[in-house]
């Protein structure tokens, strides 16, 4: 039994918090695609910027959290997704909009949101420096362990306080932005506008209001997985910019401009990732006994070593696309 | 009658190419208005123009008095000028149904807080366009495939869909761009038919592109004739078929 708990611990508790995190960062990589039709570089450093603002805010204000029993940093997140909304907004303009005045090639695109990428790791570390910081000032990281009631598992269940509310922040985000593109007039409209501008511009759509709201989606989601993921670990400058492979690799293995495509995609990624640097010799070692004499159980059975991690994404990435060339829904419009 | 589209000495050029090249017409409030020339006279960059979808390089674009030069289509669309598509576009992952309900303008839940604050005057409202769209889809005989998903429609279909489109709002100018290509005889039939009733009933004014001589003639009065990026002439559907000039540009200088 303990031996599944250990599984739990490390495959699917772990895998549901990469999963959440790269599906929030697909969802916001995918919408920008669908409605622009570029690939954004500067995604991940816009969850950077979300989290860099959460730890100025409790820097400030590290006793907030304790009026109502929750971390500081949660009750902070809402401004910082809103500030991160106005900064995407704002990067947009400044740097994307002229542009696409001149209907440049998605290309070019790419190579301005690669120079944001670099600009806003700069200013990040300009202000808070190289090393990690904990988003945990002035308080303690909870951690729950649920004892299992089997007499065989003497080990509990671990889960830390960051990840439950990441876990019901994933869902709550997922629904409501799938009830604001099925239900919501403005939803349906960047459905149509990733479908057809020309059209969705012949109808009387603003595409201008359209393009913003996507900034402000992308923008709060980016802010609140990077905010969550620093819970769960610590602020580091350079923290999400090493999620931008897995990222992408999420969003296209899930059909890149879908947005439920990239929920999937991320937890794809996130699950294959934990599997494969999993040590199944835990599995086996319950049934080592009735193993041949000649066969010895090694030590580590993991697929890949943890520091090769990275590698994985890409594994399923060519997997996926080889297996099924536009992703696991058909991906390019809404 | 007054002028309710004025375009006067407008100049567009694709790199050396001189597309549109002191271009100046007039259309006439309440009229259908026909443009016709060679492949190439410049007939679809004029209403790109026209309809905010290309900026120009000179000149100005008026709709009823107003100054619309470089004015974007979205909010065109909202002073009642329309426009369809050569190729027809269509949102293919909708249905015909969902397609006309894109269109009408300043809905409520376009707003992001009265979806949230009102849900019962904008689920009336919806109700309400669903309703419109339905006789829309019924007048332009499509609604046997009302739940098709508009990208599984047939070419003549989906130019019907562009013409639905246009009639789910109070439209004053519609700019059509060849509507008939595609289209069979019969469906024509009605589609010109349709389009006098919307002249005649609803006051709109038309623009229209066309390659069909028999649709020009039934429908248009006055005709403009398009050559290299100008206007060669204006008249009636007679005058200009009898004009030696406009044989010729149609059919090349006759050999001797």
């Amino acid at each position: 039994m303990n031996e599944l708990v250990f599984f739990i611990n490390n495959v699917v508790v772990s895998g549901t918090v990469s999963g959440s995190i790269y599906a929030m960062g697909a969802i916001g990589v995918t919408l920008v695609f669908s409605i622009m039709r570029f690939a954004h570089f500067a995604h991940a450093d816009m969850m950077t910027l979300g989290a860099f603002v959460v730890l100025l805010l409790t820097t400030l204000f590290p006793e907030v959290g304790g009026v109502v029993g929750l971390p500081s940093a949660l009750l902070l997140l809402p401004i910082a997704m809103a500030v991160t909304a106005v900064a995407a907004v704002g990067i947009d303009r400044t740097f994307y909009k002229p542009l696409r005045a001149h209907d440049v090639k998605p290309i070019v695109m790419v190579i301005a949101s690669l120079g944001v990428t670099l600009m806003l790791q700069g200013l990040i570390r300009l202000f808070a420096g190289t090393g990690s910081e904990s988003l945990y000032i002035a308080e303690r990281k909870d951690i729950f362990r649920i004892e299992l009631p089997f007499e065989l598992a003497s080990r509990p269940i671990v889960v830390t306080e960051p990840q439950i509310i990441l876990f019901v922040f994933a869902i709550v985000a997922v629904v409501s932005l799938h009830l604001f593109l099925s239900r919501s007039r403005l939803g349906k409209a960047m459905r149509a506008m990733s479908d057809n501008p020309d059209l969705a511009r012949a109808s009387g759509i603003n595409t201008n209001t359209i393009v913003a709201v996507t900034w402000v989606i992308a923008g709060s989601l980016a802010a609140a997985a990077g905010t969550l993921l620093s819970l769960d670990v610590a602020f580091k400058p350079d923290l999400s910019f090493f999620l931008l492979l897995p990222i992408f690799a999420a969003a296209i293995v899930g059909g890149v401009g879908h947005p439920y495509g990239a929920i999937a995609g991320g937890f794809v990624v996130g699950f294959a990732e934990t599997l494969a640097v999993f040590n199944w010799s835990v599995l086996l070692r319950p049934i080592r006994d009735s193993f041949p004499e000649w066969l010895e159980l090694p030590s580590n059975l993991a697929l890949v070593g943890t520091e090769y991690k990275i590698v994985v994404p890409f594994f399923i990435l060519v997997a996926i696309l080889v297996w099924r060339p536009t992703g696991i829904f058909k991906g390019k419009v809404i | 009658m007054s002028t309710i589209i004025e375009v006067s000495h407008v100049y567009k050029a694709f790199g050396g190419l001189n597309v549109i090249n002191d271009c100046s017409i007039q259309v006439e409030q309440g009229s259908i208005t026909g443009m016709i020339g060679p492949n190439g006279a410049g007939k679809t960059t004029l209403f790109n123009i026209i309809a905010g979808n290309l900026p120009l390089d000179a000149g100005r674009v008026l709709f009823d008095g107003e100054d619309i030069t470089n004015m974007s289509s979205n909010e065109l669309f909202h002073k009642g000028l329309l426009r369809t598509f050569q190729i027809a576009h269509e949102f293919s992952n909708m249905t015909a149904l969902e397609n006309l309900m894109m269109v009408p303008p300043r809905q409520l839940g376009e707003n992001l807080f009265s979806a949230w604050l009102k849900p019962g005057e904008v689920s009336r409202e919806e109700s309400e366009v669903r309703q419109r769209a339905m006789e829309v889809i019924d007048f332009i005989g499509l609604s046997h495939v009302r739940n098709e998903l508009a990208g599984n429609l047939s070419g003549g279909q989906k130019k019907l869909l562009e013409l639905g489109r246009t009639m789910m709002t109070d439209a004053r100018v519609v700019l059509l761009d060849e509507i008939a290509a595609g289209v069979n005889r019969t469906l024509l039939g009605d589609l010109v038919a349709n389009i006098e009733r919307l002249n005649r009933e609803m006051g709109y004014t038309f623009l229209v592109i066309e390659h069909d001589m028999d649709m020009i003639a039934r429908l248009c009065d006055p005709v403009i004739v398009l050559a290299q990026g100008r206007v060669m002439m204006e008249g009636t559907i007679q005058e200009v078929q009898s004009n030696p000039e406009v044989i010729e540009a149609y059919f090349g200088a006759p050999t001797e």
